[in-house]
């Protein structure tokens, strides 16, 4: 049995989760990263994508689409926009999060950031298998 | 002196608002329960979120180049005021203490020779303003069809209000709700939002960051406003239903109490009436 972390979803509405977990896949701004017990302190900002938690149970993937990560060496807390757990996530969800999100591109004026989020909602949509 | 069947109907009618103001008691009760679950829910997301952004803040401070939503743009001449109230009546002093404490720092503002703008979420707050603040108005938003407040609905809210700020017709905004302490005591609270405040706090955690602080900072400081935002509507939604809850109460006890007094009264004068005609009965018999 590896050593665990504890992990904590948060969205500004509830707690979705609060569980050991051995290590925490995390889809960082800069790129995927995987926590694991023992990481060093890290504060990284989230892109939509899939989390994923390891633990004795399985894992347990949920679709965040933004927000941040607080990682330390005993737990990582992640304070996301909106997450929901990727099993109860339906396709017409995912197609209205796509399409407040290009509608915001749309009108965005840092163009490039607003294109980026369609595309990185776009790509976890096909990693989510819907 | 009203006649007995005068009395009656008040009584009638008097028992009537009773039930009514206990049935609405009850739905407040209800209510707060949820709204409060709803505020608890909230609270650790909003908490480290403050945590972390004057972690950050006190980190990059407010120099040059600091993020505007932190620093300011410098100016402090115009000055939003988000009053945030409920979108029903029939609960005490919950809004006029919210719209008092906005009213007198609007004052107070333009006593400064500063520019006041007010934009009112929730009808009542904006009824109240509407006779001495309407020229102030910049703005409503409407959360009358809105059964349970999300963070969407924060949102929204944050949103107009950033872009109010950063197309320079906003240099100061802070907002206005009552926050929840029990149900007898809502304390009406003012807050800045933008540029955004944080308590000093001690020894920041040393944390690797990625992208970088300051990055980190600027995708933040939106969704602080946003979180700021939330947390009153939902301390504000907590405290409505505690305001209603104990002003139905209050209303409940007074019509018990006067259902009681007109009671009396009706006996008095049923008796009082029993009385005339016994004498009269009596007097007439011995006459003859």
């Amino acid at each position: 049995m590896a050593s665990t972390l504890q992990f904590d979803l948060v969205s500004p509405e509830r707690r979705l989760a609060s569980v050991p977990a051995t290590e925490v896949q995390i889809p960082g701004a800069n790129g995927d990263l995987t926590a694991m017990e023992g990481h060093a302190a890290t504060i990284t900002s989230l892109r939509p994508g899939l989390l994923k938690v390891v633990n004795a149970e399985g894992t347990k993937a949920y679709v965040v689409t933004g927000g941040f990560a607080e990682i330390s060496a005993s737990g990582v807390t992640v304070l996301a926009e909106q997450a929901v757990p990727l099993d109860e996530l339906t396709a017409p969800q995912l197609d209205a999060l796509v399409a407040e999100a290009s509608q915001a591109a749309a009108l965005s004026s840092d163009k490039d950031a607003a294109d980026k989020l369609v595309a990185d909602l776009q790509a976890m949509r096909i990693a989510a298998g819907l | 002196m009203p006649s007995l069947k005068d009395l009656k109907n008040r009584i009638g009618s008097v028992k009537n608002t009773r039930k009514i103001t206990k049935a609405m008691q009850m739905v407040a009760a209800a209510k707060l329960r949820r709204a409060q679950e709803a505020a608890e829910a909230a609270r650790p997301f909003a908490e480290r979120m403050t945590a972390v952004m004057s972690a950050l803040a006190a980190g990059v401070g407010t120099g040059e180049g600091a993020p505007k939503l932190l620093a300011g743009n410098g100016r402090d001449q115009v000055h939003l005021l988000v009053v945030m109230t409920s979108e029903r009546g029939l609960c005490g002093g919950f809004n006029s203490s919210i719209v008092k404490l906005a009213r007198s720092r609007a004052a107070d503002l333009v006593a400064q020779g500063k520019t006041v703008k007010i934009l009112t979420v929730g009808k009542k707050g904006r009824e109240q303003l509407k006779r001495d603040w309407a020229n102030a108005f910049v703005g409503h938003i409407d959360l009358s069809e809105v059964k349970r407040v999300g963070y969407a609905n924060a949102q929204a809210i944050a949103r107009e209000v950033m872009a109010a700020f950063e197309a320079g017709e906003a240099d100061v905004v802070t907002i206005f709700y009552n926050r929840f302490q029990s149900v007898i005591s809502q304390i009406p609270t003012e807050q800045q939002v933008i540029p955004a405040k944080f308590e000093a706090t001690g020894a920041s955690a040393l944390y690797d960051y990625e992208p970088s602080e300051e990055a980190i900072l600027a995708d933040l400081l939106p969704r602080g406003v946003a979180t700021q935002i939330f947390t009153a509507l939902l301390e504000n939604g907590a405290s409505e239903q505690g305001a209603r809850m104990s002003a139905m109460d209050n209303a409940t006890r007074n019509a018990g109490d006067m259902i009681n007094k007109l009671t009396i009264q009706y006996n008095r004068s049923r008796q009082a009436a029993i009385t005339k005609e016994l004498i009269e009965i009596i007097s007439g018999a011995e006459a003859l």
